[in-house]
């Protein structure tokens, strides 16, 4: 979608900045946000570039490289870590074949990972997109990582 | 006779999302249309029914049958003998948390059971239906204003004797809080809901917006009467996709309602809500640096004082209050702060919301009174440490908490004893470790956390958790660790006496309480 067109839903005003750079974000093949589009929304928000880069650099959520279609996020905060939360990550390394915040060729997945994502009766805990999978264990991952290859297939 | 309609609830949450419970959903719908029981059972949707379930679960009211497990052969039978002969399905029950208590030596009567006050809706209600909340007594509270005329001082008064306490962790007494505010004289205040939690080891605030979202938009309503504030915002993080949608549903039908925006029921109070997403960082949590964030800006936390209370959002005074304690307000605005009294301790009233997490039988999300042990909270509703293995250590109230041994078991949990013991209450976190964890691994991974989660504003807290982190990976089962360990504790009361914000100043829970409870682990 047109950046200019996602700026218009929101005012001016700097409130709504965070909001928009999702919203950006979220549009864009990539899941990233391009220096390009920054700039128009530095300029909409009356900022200067590095000022909006500073906001941008400070949330784990955004990011200024592209991505996969699929981000995933394994949790390695204390309560998943006792239940292996390192363990799943390098199962998903393994699976995917690339190494953290890398990207998959086929731009499927990106592994990252992240602080506590508060499922942590569930742990071991990822995320995919924002939805939650817990109780990780390998079976359970190979599935989730299948149904994500077919579903892209199946479009 | 006029038949009486039966009500499945059915949990729909990440958990049973992954279980596969659209497709239990449809079935389930396509077998009662099937089976011509339209007339007679209503399916609808809920939150998380916490601790007790696993997998794909359902409620069936009357009578608040739990079926939990649930596998999509199981609708045929639930709905052939439950709902047609009026026979529970006893294999699919789970096992109920009084057994449990029983076996491990409590009298589940005495031992307190689960008390609801905060958690009184949440996968009893659909939370996308404002009607369900209206009908199980819902927008009572604001409903009270309005018919009895109460002014924003009795709001106060009855807050302040409550008790009630924040629940985001720090227990300052909201009644107080809200006081402060209310004497600001200013053109603008705002209320804000703090549904950032990102505490490990939390996920009570997020079962809460997903379960009963409008609990939350009552409590700032009054909040915001009780003040003098007409705007209010509620911060949820990022990750939270499904609060995210239910709160934001949830607005637009008390908008609809009239619940919110110009003259509130005839009040002449105007109230307005807007929700904002966070996007990923802990220091969000802590109220200033949160503020910041609303803004639009970097979450870099502020320097205090002056409090948010007196220069909050845009400089103006502004109440942060976490989720669980806003569910608690419309309660006690309708049962009187006398009925709050009825539970918990004399200087901590009400229930709290614990996280059971960790080498648990049970972990999941429970609500009891303050004061509560861990003891019944591990061994009784938890059903005690997995694989029967050693209980060694509990994290409690979060990453930034202290870590206690066994010994501490029976400390009652409120604000203050833990406090006396050394630790914090913090978010409810209750992290159970069994004894097949290394404690040095274990305290290296807690400092990833703090060291990956510094905002790097101020120069203690920044290179402080790096070289904490440094530290530990020195630690040795046979050098020379003394020095490190003097070293680390040296570096953390630094940490406590300069960092800007309590998350660099935490550090010494974690830290001190694992040396002092766990020496022998690295001599
Ligand atoms: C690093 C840090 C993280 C915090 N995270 C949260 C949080 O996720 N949720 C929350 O309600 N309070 C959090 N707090 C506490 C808030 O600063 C604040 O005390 C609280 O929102 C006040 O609400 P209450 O009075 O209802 O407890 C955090 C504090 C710190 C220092
Ligand atoms: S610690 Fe992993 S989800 Fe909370």
């Amino acid at each position: 979608m047109n950046v200019d067109k996602i700026l218009k839903r929101y005012n001016s005003d700097r409130e709504n900045l965070i909001q928009a750079l999702h919203d950006i974000q979220d549009n864009t093949e990539g899941n990233y946000l391009r220096t390009g589009d920054l700039k128009k929304a530095a300029d909409y928000f009356h900022m200067s570039l590095s000022e909006i880069n500073g906001v941008v650099e400070f949330y784990s959520m955004f990011s200024k490289k592209p991505r996969g279609k699929y981000i995933i996020r394994v949790c390695q905060s204390p309560p998943c870590y006792i239940k292996g939360a390192f363990n799943v990550l390098g199962e998903l390394k393994n699976l995917l074949g690339i190494d953290l915040n890398d990207t998959t060729k086929d731009k499927l997945f990106t592994l990252e990972t992240t602080s506590c994502l508060g499922a942590c009766d569930e742990a071991p805990v990822m995320s995919v997109n924002n939805i939650i999978y817990g109780k990780l264990n390998t079976e359970k991952i190979k599935n989730i990582i299948k149904h994500y290859r077919e579903e892209k297939r199946g479009k | 006779m006029k038949k009486e309609i039966k009500k499945i609830l059915i949990s729909v949450e990440d958990k049973t999302i992954i279980e596969g419970v659209a497709e239990f959903e449809k079935i389930f719908k396509e077998k009662i249309k099937n089976k011509e029981l339209e007339k007679s059972v209503k399916l609808s949707r809920t939150g998380t029914f916490g601790v007790n379930t696993k997998g794909i679960s359902i409620v069936i009211y009357p009578g608040g049958v739990l079926y939990s497990d649930l596998k999509i052969h199981d609708i045929d039978k639930i709905l052939n003998q439950h709902i047609l002969k009026g026979i529970p399905v006893q294999e699919l029950m789970p096992e109920p948390i009084s057994e449990r208590l029983s076996e491990h030596g409590f009298n589940p009567e005495e031992a307190k059971n689960e008390n609801r006050i905060v958690l009184s809706n949440v996968g009893k209600i659909n939370p996308e239906s404002i009607d369900e909340y209206i009908t199980s007594g819902g927008y009572n509270a604001v409903k009270a204003i309005a018919e009895e005329g109460l002014e924003p001082k009795d709001i106060i008064d009855i807050i302040k004797e409550s008790g009630l306490r924040g629940r985001g962790g720090a227990g300052f007494p909201t009644g107080l809080k809200w006081e402060i505010t209310a004497k600001e004289s200013s053109d603008e205040k705002y209320i804000i809901c703090n549904a950032d939690e990102g505490e490990p080891g939390t996920s009570k605030d997020r079962l809460i917006l997903e379960g009963d979202p409008h609990r939350i938009i009552e409590g700032m309503i009054i909040a915001g009467y009780a003040v003098g504030a007409e705007k209010g915002y509620v911060y949820i993080r990022g990750e939270y996709k499904i609060s995210v949608e239910r709160v934001v549903k949830a607005i637009k039908d008390a908008y609809k309602k009239e619940l919110l925006g110009k003259d509130i029921l005839g009040t002449g109070f105007t109230f307005d809500i807007e929700l904002k997403k966070g996007a990923g960082a802990y220091v969000c949590g802590e109220e200033t640096a949160l503020i910041e964030s609303i803004e639009g800006k970097r979450g870099n936390p502020r320097i205090k004082p002056p409090y948010p209370g007196e220069k909050g959002l845009h400089n103006k005074p502004t109440v942060v209050n976490n989720v669980e304690t806003l569910a608690n307000i419309a309660p006690i605005i309708v049962n009187g702060s006398k009925w709050f009294h009825s539970f918990g301790t004399e200087d901590c009233p009400g229930t709290k919301v614990f996280t059971l997490v960790g080498d648990i039988k049970y972990p999941g999300i429970i609500e009891l009174p303050m004061g509560v042990t861990l003891r019944e909270i591990v061994f009784g509703f938890g059903g005690g440490i997995k694989a029967d293995r050693g209980l060694k250590a509990i994290h409690l109230g979060g990453s930034s908490g202290a870590v206690f041994d066994k010994s501490f078991l029976d400390v009652p949990l409120d604000f203050d004893s833990v406090k006396k013991q050394g630790g914090l209450l913090g978010s409810g976190s209750v992290l159970v470790i069994d004894n097949e964890t290394d404690m040095r691994n274990y305290l290296e991974n807690v400092l990833l956390f703090f060291k990956h989660e510094s905002c790097g504003q101020c120069i203690p807290c920044r290179i402080g958790t790096a070289r904490l982190y440094d530290l530990v990976k020195k630690l040795d089962k046979n050098g020379q660790n003394d020095v490190i360990i003097s070293n680390m504790e040296h570096l953390t009361d630094v940490m406590f006496k300069s960092s800007l914000c309590p998350l660099g100043q935490s550090l010494i829970y974690p830290v001190k309480s694992i040396f002092k409870n766990f020496g022998n682990e690295f001599k």
